[in-house]
C-alpha cells in the first residue's frame, strides 16, 4: 500500500487541476499579451482563472498577481513593499517561527541594516501577543506574521492581531504567509486587517511552480523584476497559464465555501491517527496543537528514543511517506528552529515526525499507518537503546 | 584538417614489458572511439588520430582521462611548404591571442630530413612571419606563455599548440584488480583514483544501514561510481546491510569501540567479496589520524583482520590536497552532499583512539563473527556501472 502523509510537502494535484492545465496547454497555447485570436483566447482565460481565485479568497479581481510560488509571494511582499517605505521607518517584526522563505528575507535585511524583532512563541507555538503588544510601541513598518506554522500546523490568531494593529494611531503593512492555510481553513480577509497574503497551488492540489500574492486595494507595493507590463507591472514576465489554469481549478475546489465537509473530512482521519498514536505506542510527545488551535491536516509528534530520519526510511519501506526535519547525520547540528522556539528538549526535537493528510487519504490508510508505526517504533527503539535486533 | 595527437609518458620506461603496457593503453584508447571512424598510428611514444567527422576537442576531453595519456594535441595539418605552415601556424597562434602582449615562441622539430630548413630555421621563418603579423608580440624563448609547435614529417607537416593535459599514470588495468571500499565521503573516490592511475582495476564496495541510512546516501555513491567510470570504463559497485551487524556490536560491546569493530566487519566483508570477485588487493581512503579509527593503533587493529594486501593511497596527504585531487575529477561536489553513510545512533560519543588488538578481540568475541559476515554477504546487491 503507498499512504502519502506529506501533504504540507506538497500534494498530489487534483483531476480538475490537471485537466485545466492539459486544456491550457493543448488548446489554449497563446501568449494572452498577443494581438490575434489565440491570444485573445489565452487572456480570457487568464481573467476567468484570476476571478476563480479572487472569488476563492473572496478579494476583488485587481488585488490578485501571480508569482512563481509562495517564496516568491513572501519575497514580493516584504521586499516590494520595503522599498517603498519613507527612509525613517524602517522598523520590521516578524515571528521566530516563519517558514525559511519568511525568515531569511529578514536576515538577509537585518544584515543590511534593518532592526527586526522576531516575535516569541508560546509552547503550542501560538505568537505572544504581549510580546507583540510591546514591539507596537515602537512604531513598526511591516509585520509580517504566518496564518498558519508548516512544521507543527499552529493557526496564529491573525484575527485578534488585526484589531491590535487597528488600534493603532498609524498603519503598519500586515503581511501573512497563508501557503499552508488556504484549503485548510475558512480565510476571511473582511475580518482582518491583512493587506499582503501569500498562497500557492501545489499545497492545495494545484500544480508546482504557480502561487500568488493578495494585494489589498491601496498597498504600496514595487516589483522586485522589471520587464514587461503582465500582472499589473509587479510581476513582469509571460504568465505561467497552464499552472494558473490549474492553480484556479483547484482553489475553486478548494476554496472557503467548498471546504466545510473535506475539513471534517480530513479532521476525522487527523483525530483517528492521533487516538490510534497514543493509545498503541508509548512514549510518545504530541507536539501539534489540538484543532481549532492548529489545522486539521498536520500532526507533529515525537516518538522518543527514535531519530525522526529513521523512522522515515522504516515507514518507507512500507510505502509510507512522511516528514521530519531531524536528519541522521553525524556532522548536522541543524535543529528545527520551530521546535526550538516551542522550548522543546533536544530529545523531543529530535524524534518530531511530521503527518500531514489530505482529503485523498482513507481510514484504511491511517489505520495501515497506526499498525505500521507501532511495528517500527517497537523494534526501531530495540536497536536504538542497544537491546539488539527484532 | 586536424588531428589528434597523443604523448605518453612512463611506458617508454618499461622495457621488456612496453608491447604489454602499449597495447593496454591502445585498447583504453579504442574503447573511447568505439563509436567513431578514425586511423590510427604509432611512433616515436606517439599516437595519430584522425577522426572522421568528429568534435575533437570533445573527443580529446575523453582521451585526457586515460591513464598513461601525458597530453593531448589538437594540431592542424598541412603540407610541407614553408609558406602553409606560416600561414597554418598563424592560425594557431591566432586560436590563443587575446591581447597583443603575449610572448611567444616557436618549437620546431624535422623528422623529414629532406625538408631544406634545419629544426631550428624553421622555428626562425615561422616565428619573423607570426612577428610580421602581430609586431606586438614579443619573443621568448624560457618562458613563452604561447609555444607554437612545428613538426615537419615525410609526407606533411602538423602545427599544435595548445596542450591538454592528461593524467598520466599507467593504462588502466594493467596492475591487476582491487576493491574499493567506497563511503560517498571525499575521500574513497580519490582513493581508487589513484590507484586506477597507477593500472589497478577497480571494483567497488559500499556498506549502509538502510533505514538508519537513507536512499539518497546510497544514490550519492552510485552517483560516485558513475563519475569513475569517466576513467575506468565500467565499475561493479556492491552493497552490503551493514545494520544487523551495527545492532549486534550495539548490543553486546563497549560503546567506544563501535566504530573499530564495525570496521574490521567491513575489512573481514571486503576481504570475502575480493577474493570471491579476483581482486587482489583492498582500496581504502584511510589516512593517518583523521579521525579515532585511522590512528596508527586503529588501523592495525583493522588491517590484522584480513591477509590481502589494504593500499591506502592517501595515507599521507593533508585535507586539502585530497580535496584538489577531488576537485580534478570531478567527486568533490558529490561527495560534500549531506546525506551521511552512517547513523549517529551507532557512532560512540568517544570513539577509543589507541585500541589494543587484544581488548578488541576479547570486545568482539561474544559475536558469532562467521555468521554475521555469511548473513551480510547474503543480502549483497551488485550494480554495474558503465561509462
Amino acid at each position: 500500500m503507498e499512504v502519502y502523509l506529506d501533504n504540507s510537502a506538497t500534494t498530489k494535484p487534483s483531476q480538475a487541476a490537471v485537466q485545466a492545465i492539459n486544456r491550457a496547454l493543448t488548446e489554449i497555447y497563446g501568449n494572452p499579451s498577443s494581438l490575434h485570436r489565440q491570444g485573445l483566447l489565452a487572456e480570457k482565460l487568464l481573467k476567468k482563472s484570476r476571478s476563480q481565485i479572487t472569488n476563492a479568497l473572496g478579494v476583488a479581481e485587481d488585488e490578485f498577481v501571480f508569482t512563481s510560488g509562495g517564496t516568491e509571494a513572501n519575497n514580493l511582499a516584504i521586499l516590494g513593499s520595503i522599498k517603498q517605505l519613507p527612509k525613517h521607518s524602517n522598523y520590521l517584526i516578524t515571528t521566530e517561527i516563519e517558514h525559511p522563505s519568511t525568515l531569511n528575507i529578514f536576515k538577509e535585511l537585518e544584515r543590511e541594516g534593518y532592526p527586526v524583532t522576531y516575535l516569541r512563541v508560546t509552547q503550542k507555538g501560538i505568537v505572544d501577543l504581549n510580546h507583540l503588544q510591546q514591539c507596537l510601541l515602537k512604531k513598526p513598518a511591516l509585520i509580517s506574521i504566518m496564518m498558519v506554522n508548516n512544521e507543527i500546523g499552529t493557526v496564529q490568531p491573525i484575527a485578534e492581531i488585526s484589531k491590535m494593529i487597528a488600534s493603532l494611531p498609524y498603519k503598519p503593512i500586515f503581511h501573512s504567509d497563508a501557503v499552508q492555510a488556504f484549503g485548510k481553513l475558512k480565510i476571511d480577509l473582511s475580518k482582518t486587517n491583512v493587506d499582503l497574503l501569500s498562497i500557492s497551488a501545489h499545497k492545495f492540489h494545484g500544480p508546482k511552480g504557480i502561487g500568488g500574492l493578495y494585494i489589498r486595494k491601496g498597498t504600496k507595493l514595487g516589483p522586485l523584476f522589471y520587464g514587461g507590463s503582465q500582472e499589473f507591472k509587479l510581476r513582469p514576465g509571460t504568465e505561467n497559464l497552464p499552472a494558473i489554469a490549474g492553480m484556479a481549478a483547484a482553489a475553486e475546489e478548494f476554496s472557503s465555501n467548498n471546504l466545510t465537509q473535506k475539513i471534517k473530512y480530513i479532521e476525522h482521519l487527523r483525530t483517528r491517527l492521533l487516538i490510534g498514536i497514543t493509545k498503541k505506542i508509548e512514549n510518545v510527545k504530541i507536539i501539534s496543537p489540538a484543532v481549532p488551535e492548529a489545522v486539521p491536516n498536520i500532526l507533529n509528534v515525537a516518538f522518543l528514543g527514535i531519530p525522526g530520519e529513521v523512522l522515515l526510511h522504516g515507514l518507507e519501506e512500507d510505502g509510507i511517506y512522511i516528514s521530519t526535519r531531524s536528519a541522521c547525520s553525524s556532522n548536522k547540528k541543524e535543529q528545527s528552529h520551530v521546535l526550538t522556539a516551542l522550548g522543546l528538549r533536544t530529545q523531543e526535537i529530535e524524534s518530531a515526525v511530521r503527518f500531514s493528510l489530505s482529503i485523498y487519504n482513507t481510514e484504511t490508510e491511517i489505520d495501515y499507518t497506526i499498525d505500521r508505526l507501532h511495528h517500527h517504533v517497537t523494534n526501531l527503539r530495540q536497536i536504538v537503546s542497544g537491546r539488539g535486533y527484532y | 584538417m586536424n588531428i589528434i595527437i597523443i604523448r605518453y609518458g612512463e611506458i617508454i620506461l618499461k622495457g621488456f614489458n612496453r608491447k604489454f603496457f602499449e597495447e593496454k593503453l591502445i585498447n583504453n584508447i579504442k574503447q573511447v572511439l568505439k563509436d567513431h571512424q578514425y586511423r590510427f598510428r604509432r611512433a616515436d611514444s606517439l599516437i595519430y588520430l584522425e577522426i572522421d567527422n568528429a568534435d575533437l576537442e570533445a573527443v580529446a576531453r575523453k582521451l585526457s582521462k586515460i591513464f598513461g595519456v601525458v597530453s593531448i594535441n589538437i594540431a592542424a595539418v598541412t603540407n610541407n611548404e614553408l609558406e602553409s605552415i606560416c600561414q597554418t601556424a598563424l592560425i594557431k597562434l591566432e586560436e590563443q591571442l587575446l591581447t597583443e602582449n603575449h610572448s611567444f615562441k616557436v618549437v620546431s622539430k624535422r623528422g623529414n630530413k629532406k625538408f631544406p630548413l634545419s629544426s631550428l630555421e624553421i622555428s626562425r621563418e615561422v616565428g619573423a612571419f607570426l612577428l610580421t603579423k602581430h609586431p606586438n608580440l614579443r619573443v621568448d624563448v624560457h618562458n613563452p606563455e604561447i609555444t607554437i609547435f612545428v613538426e615537419v614529417r615525410e609526407e606533411q607537416t602538423y602545427v599544435y599548440s595548445k596542450k591538454i593535459p592528461g593524467p598520466g599514470g599507467l593504462p588502466y588495468g594493467t596492475s591487476g584488480r582491487g576493491l574499493l571500499l567506497l563511503s560517498g565521503g571525499i575521500d574513497s573516490p580519490v582513493a581508487g583514483w589513484l590507484m586506477a592511475k597507477r593500472g589497478l582495476e577497480l571494483e567497488a564496495l559500499h556498506f549502509h544501514s538502510y533505514p538508519f541510512t537513507s536512499e539518497r546516501a546510497k544514490e550519492k555513491v552510485f552517483d560516485l561510481a558513475q563519475i569513475l567510470t569517466q576513467y575506468c570504463n565500467q565499475i561493479k559497485l556492491h552493497t552490503v546491510n551493514l545494520l544487523k551487524i551495527q545492532t549486534e556490536i550495539k548490543k553486546n560491546c563497549p560503546e567506544e569501540m563501535f566504530t573499530i569493530i564495525s570496521r574490521r566487519f567491513m575489512m573481514q566483508i571486503a576481504q570475502q567479496i575480493a577474493l570471491k570477485n579476483n581482486c587482489e588487493a583492498i582500496i581504502t581512503g584511510e589516512n593517518l589520524a583523521q579521525v579515532a579509527s585511522q590512528t596508527i593503533q586503529g588501523l592495525t587493529v583493522t588491517n590484522s583482520v584480513v591477509d590481502l594486501i589494504v593500499l591506502r593511497p592517501l595515507i599521507g596527504l593533508d585535507k586539502q590536497e585530497i580535496i584538489t585531487i577531488a576537485e580534478k575529477i570531478n567527486t568533490y561536489k558529490t561527495s560534500i552532499l549531506p546525506y551521511e553513510d552512517c547513523c549517529t545512533v551507532f557512532l560512540p560519543k568517544h570513539p577509543v583512539t589507541k585500541p589494543r588488538l587484544e581488548k578488541v578481540i576479547k570486545a568482539e568475541s561474544s559475536l558469532d563473527i562467521p555468521a554475521l559476515v555469511e548473513e551480510a554477504l547474503a543480502n549483497l546487491e551488485t550494480i554495474e556501472f558503465k561509462q
